[in-house]
């Protein structure tokens, strides 16, 4: 049994498949993955990654650094601004991001932008290396 | 003297022809992008349909917080005013119906007592605000042509800042709806404060139907509050999206029209033309033909002509 997945930015619906499974992280609630039949659900998601896990095994990970999911029957639809699928993904921007964000928060700790940034270059390397 | 006319008049026409392929040239480009930017609000449609529908859900849960996007004031002192202009003219009366529209609201809002804040989006706007004296709170340019989801983010933040430190009290959102090619509609809009979950949920399509008994994460209240933000950058995209369309079916009937104006100029001109070109040739033969007869009454007095190829 499969499920429509749907990632739909102001901009379009940026990736759209079939999956046997969706893992995303929501805020203050940890790793969660649905299945078909999944109850309704409506969640905010973490800075992290998604998984889709496709009927025949593989599977597409999806950089989501802010935005919602929503699951109602067979249907899972992430709503978010700021997404990339892994293809997307500029590896050595995200890694110069990565070095200007740790720099930031070594000279001053307390830096939310820069935390958040340093989140955010996290995720891209993370979704990009689990493409190769 | 005779062609003089003829002369000035051909200057026009050829004047007249070139703002035609101007005209004609202007229209065709806003033509494609009409198209583009109708794509572009079509494509936008899912995820302020979904976030809606998310609304909807949280509404049927009976969910309502207190987010500072929703507080309703108890004295308007401020008004806020949004209006989208483009940065280019010859778009026809598209940014004059919705400076318009504009000023109305700031008239509106002292009638109340109350102050205004112009929050302005393209140069045409701006103009027209400075040149009178107004003050102007934001101005962003660059944008209205074709709108990116950061630059209505960015706007949305600005407006989203001002209403939450209370410095507004209310935001009304003027803009052009495309309603198809040949019709647009200046609208004004309440921007802020937000409805309730209730109201905006019926305002969408009520997709969602009866989904009983959703589960939320963290809580229905996080994800309401996450949201909201959200739903108030969609909806400054969307308008910007719509304006976008607008603005450019505008330009291309504007272009339409100038370039139908010069067909029918250059007509007109060479009818003129054909006119004083055939009255100068008139005048010539006259003038020819009164100088023979001149010559001619001469002749008769003299002797009769020497033959052709005669020596003398």
């Amino acid at each position: 049994m499969t499920f429509q997945v749907e990632l739909v930015s102001p901009e379009g619906i940026a990736y759209s498949g079939e999956a046997e499974m969706v893992i995303a992280r929501t805020v203050g609630g940890g790793e969660i993955a649905f299945q078909p039949g999944h109850v309704p659900f409506i969640g905010v998601l973490a800075v992290w990654s998604v998984d889709v896990v496709h009927p025949g095994g593989g599977r597409d990970t999806l950089a989501v650094h802010r935005g919602f999911v929503q699951v109602v029957g067979t249907k899972v639809s992430i709503l978010s601004d700021v997404s990339e699928a892994s293809g997307e993904i500029d590896v050595d921007r995200a890694r110069a991001a990565r070095e200007v964000a740790e720099a930031a928060l070594a000279a001053d700790k307390d830096d939310v932008a820069a935390a958040e940034a340093l989140a955010r270059a996290d995720v891209r390397l993370t979704v990009a290396s689990a493409e190769a | 003297m005779a062609g003089g006319r003829e002369r000035v008049l051909r200057r026009r026409i050829t004047s007249v022809q070139k703002t035609k392929k101007i005209t004609r040239a202007m229209e065709l480009i806003a033509a494609t992008r009409v198209m583009k930017a109708q794509q572009r609000a079509r494509a936008s449609a899912p995820y302020s349909r979904q976030i809606t529908q998310v609304i909807e859900n949280l509404a049927a849960a009976g969910t309502e917080v207190d987010h500072p996007l929703l507080r309703e004031a108890d004295k308007v002192e401020r008004v806020g005013v949004v209006l989208i202009t483009s940065d280019r003219g010859l778009a026809g009366p598209y940014n004059s119906a919705i400076i318009r529209a504009a000023e109305r609201q700031v008239q509106n809002a002292r009638a109340e007592g109350a102050d205004y804040a112009l929050i302005i989006i393209g140069k045409k706007g701006r103009d027209y605000f400075r040149f009178r004296n107004y003050r102007i709170d934001s101005f962003t340019e660059g944008i209205s042509d074709n709108p990116t989801y950061e630059d209505a983010k960015a706007v949305a933040d600005t407006v989203a800042n001002l209403f939450e430190s209370g410095e507004i009290d209310r935001v009304e959102l003027v803009y052009t709806e495309f309603i198809s090619i040949g019709s647009q509609k200046v609208v004004v809009r309440r921007f802020l404060p937000l409805e309730s979950t209730e109201v905006m949920a019926e305002e969408g399509h009520g997709e969602a139907g009866a989904v009983a008994s959703f589960e939320f994460e963290p809580s229905p209240e996080a994800v309401l509050e996450a949201l909201l933000p959200r739903y108030v950058e969609a909806r400054l995209f969307g308008a910007l999206l719509e304006s976008a369309a607008s603005e450019h079916a505008s330009r291309q009937r504007a272009m339409k029209a100038a370039t139908d104006n010069a067909e029918d100029m250059i007509v007109k001109l060479s009818r003129e033309m054909n006119q004083a070109r055939q009255d100068a040739i008139t005048t010539e033969i006259m003038e020819i033909v009164g100088g023979a007869e001149a010559l001619g009454s001469d002749d008769d007095t003299t002797d009769s002509p020497v033959p052709a190829g005669a020596t003398t």
